[in-house]
């Protein structure tokens, strides 16, 4: 789970990393009202999606204004906020279609020194959190790591001594911090390390950490994502949720504790298992036809359940045919069969549907399909479900 | 000979009396497997599925003697579930719970890594030796004891290659699902290396998917070990986008050679046979053997 900026830095902030005093707006007034009482005489106002790459971004239809904005007066906020709130913002991260910016950050301007990188992640292959700093801050680090690869530095967290600050002091070296400076970089290393371990982050980004001309360090950008298996243990971050970022037929299969995933492709695909429901994408791909979506019903699935599943696939626009894939382990075959023909009937498919179904109590099931009267495709085995479906597909097509 | 378990293992189940651990401890019994009791907190004293009910592991243990715990808890206490059995020392432990946190498999390794314990998953299916040994939640009619080895990242992948094989007439010595998520215990390198060295194992078939260097490093192992058995894999996720999870929690593409095609390059160049679809599993391998 993702949030955004504003909260990360709110978060941040309360375990100790500095970032500029700001307020998050959802209206042009309140844009004005902001600057007001943040004072001063530079502001810069942040349009909050869950993308990166929003200073480089720009807004459909308006190629000159882009997702960050400095302005000097609240009214050039009030201005800027009306050119920025309920439009589409693209980044390279948002892809062609963009994402609809409703909200936006004010935040006091500073001047800013040197732009530094620094983050936190869990480096699967040391088994350990490790922290990324870099030189090259403000700019995309999957840049830096393939254009400038020595400009990034990385220290290891052991999991059972924590975080060292002699390790913080010396990233800071490393990365040309002098005198105060150096402490400041171990207090916001430590602050950071302390965040990522109480809230079961699985990322926290600051991209640019700024080293600020009245040489402070300050988190001028911030980024936060958290492991979805640690979020039942923290209440307050679930409540961050901002379901306007997510996927609305996503957000609707996890309410029935499915795993989906939107893609471009026309053929729905209800599968049991991650990597069987990645394997039978990948074999619609192979067959030359695109998949719709990843759905895993999951293991133990109810009626209601493959119910869901099934109006959730259905919702996909341009769909055009349906595979069912299950190899039943503890999902018994008759009741999936029995979900499948009752979630048809009450949707009133009108696409081609093919099933293919092993494992567990698979007779049961192919007489309950066989004898169901709906116009349903039966498939033997993996190869002949996706053939099957786009054989049906294009023949649909074609008519 | 086998892999990990046999008909000598003796099992114990954690989170024995809930109604995962009775459902599938129920269907380990009917496989001839040797479970010989099970531990839930505060019910300790009395008999489930005919068998001794404990408190702790430290108690079942002084008791039964097992070479192998298998894990139904919940997600919440599931990692502190393994620690148990790591300070009790069990031999094997695997770990069917999914959705453990992944800063509680962090600690968990650290214990590990300090023991002599074995831990296979969390998020798995478990293992299976066909016929003798039975660990975990896999339909067991649709084994057969053979010659192929077979190690994956995902449960319903290992149940297509576990039937394309019995289809085929050649069996399986030993079945391990390793589990999904990005901290786990046992890895491919473990199994593959322990298949190579196994009498019975004559060829492997290995299932992985996007995320992770895992299946990098058993290209490099099998290269390095200029093996004669032959190695069918597949890789499940081409078509996945990157940086979406893909049901799994490791299964997420963060850049740099954990993709599909990566792995499957690095596989090829192994000499490892890739299957083209999840279909040809059995085929693929078949095809190989024959030559």
């Amino acid at each position: 789970m993702n949030i955004h900026e504003y909260q990360a830095k709110e978060l941040l902030k309360s375990f100790g990393v500095p970032v500029p005093p700001g307020i998050a707006v959802r209206s042009p007034d309140e844009a004005r009202d902001a600057a007001k009482s943040l004072g001063g005489d530079l502001f810069v106002v942040k349009a909050q999606i869950h993308a990166g790459g929003r200073g480089a971004g720009h807004y459909v239809g308006d190629p000159a204004c882009s997702g960050v904005r400095l302005v000097k007066t609240a009214a050039e906020a009030r201005a800027a906020a009306f050119e920025m709130l309920d439009r589409t913002l693209v980044t390279r991260q948002t892809g062609s279609q963009g994402r609809v910016v409703r909200r936006l950050y004010v935040e006091a301007g500073c001047a800013i020194d040197r732009e530094l990188y620094l983050s936190l992640l869990i480096d699967r292959t040391e088994r350990c959190i490790t922290v990324v700093a870099s030189e090259a801050g403000g700019m995309s680090i999957e840049d830096v790591a393939a254009k400038t690869p020595e400009k990034i530095m990385k220290i290891r967290i052991s999991p059972s001594l924590g975080l060292a600050d002699h390790q913080s002091r010396e990233l800071a070296t490393r990365l040309g911090l002098h005198g105060p400076l150096i402490g400041q970089f171990a207090t916001i290393v430590h602050a950071a390390w302390e965040a990522f371990t109480t809230l079961d982050a699985s990322l926290i980004e600051m991209n640019p950490l700024v080293v600020t001309k009245d040489n402070t360090l300050l988190a001028l950008d911030a980024k936060m994502g958290f492991d979805d298996n640690g979020l039942f243990r923290h209440r307050a971050i679930q409540e961050l949720r901002d379901p306007n970022e997510e996927d609305p037929r996503e957000q609707e299969a996890a309410r029935f504790g499915l795993s989906y995933v939107s893609l471009d492709g026309t053929i729905g695909c209800m599968v049991n298992g991650a990597g069987l429901a990645m394997a039978t994408m990948d074999i619609i791909h192979q067959e030359g036809e695109s998949p719709a979506n990843f759905l895993d019903v999951g293991g133990g699935s109810s009626r209601e359940k493959v119910g869901a599943a099934f109006r959730v696939l259905l919702s996909a626009p341009g769909l055009e045919g349906v595979l069912v894939n299950i190899f039943g382990g503890i999902m018994r075959c008759d009741i999936i069969a029995d979900a499948v023909i009752s979630a048809c009937r009450e949707t009133g498919l009108n696409v081609p549907l093919v099933i293919r179904l092993a494992g567990t109590n698979v007779e049961e099931g192919m007489a309950m399909i066989r004898s169901c009267g709906l116009d349903l495709i039966i498939a033997t085995d993996l190869g002949d479900a996706a053939r099957k479906i786009v054989t049906a597909v294009r023949t649909r097509r074609a008519a | 000979m086998s892999i990990l378990v046999d008909t000598h293992t003796r099992l114990i189940v954690q989170g024995f009396t809930g109604a995962h651990g009775t459902f599938h401890s129920k269907e380990t019994l009917a496989c001839h497997t040797k479970l010989v009791g099970g531990v839930t907190p505060g019910r300790g004293g009395e008999t489930h599925l005919g068998l001794p009910v404990f408190d702790t592991v430290e108690q079942a243990q002084q008791q039964l003697h097992a070479d192998a715990t298998v894990i139904f808890v919940p997600p919440a206490g599931a990692a502190d579930a393994i620690l148990e059995a790591i300070a009790c020392e069990i031999p094997l432990i695997v770990c069917i719970t999914e959705g453990i946190p992944v800063q509680d498999m962090l600690r968990v390794r650290i214990a590990l890594d300090r023991s002599k314990s074995r831990l296979i998953g969390p998020n798995c299916p478990g293992v299976i030796t066909p016929g003798a040994c039975k660990i975990g939640i896999m339909p067991a009619p649709i084994h057969r004891r053979g010659h192929v080895g077979i190690v994956s990242r995902s449960g319903t992948l290992t149940y297509e290659a576990v039937a394309q094989t019995t289809a085929l007439g050649m069996g399986q010595s030993t079945s391990v699902g390793i589990g999904g998520d990005p901290i786990k215990g046992l890895d491919f390198t473990d199994i593959v290396e322990m298949f190579l060295a196994d009498p019975e194992t004559e060829s492997l078939i290995m299932i992985g998917e996007i995320g992770g260097q895992s299946e990098n490093d058993a290209a490099r192992l099998i290269k390095d070990s200029r093996t004669t058995k032959p190695v069918v894999a597949l890789v499940a996720g081409i078509t996945a986008p990157p940086g979406r999870r893909m049901g799994h929690a490791g299964a997420v593409i963060s850049g740099g050679d954990d993709t599909a095609e990566a792995k499957i390059e690095a596989l090829r160049s192994a000499g490892v046979h890739i299957a083209p679809t999840a279909a040809d599993l059995g085929t693929t391998l078949q095809a190989v053997l024959r030559g």
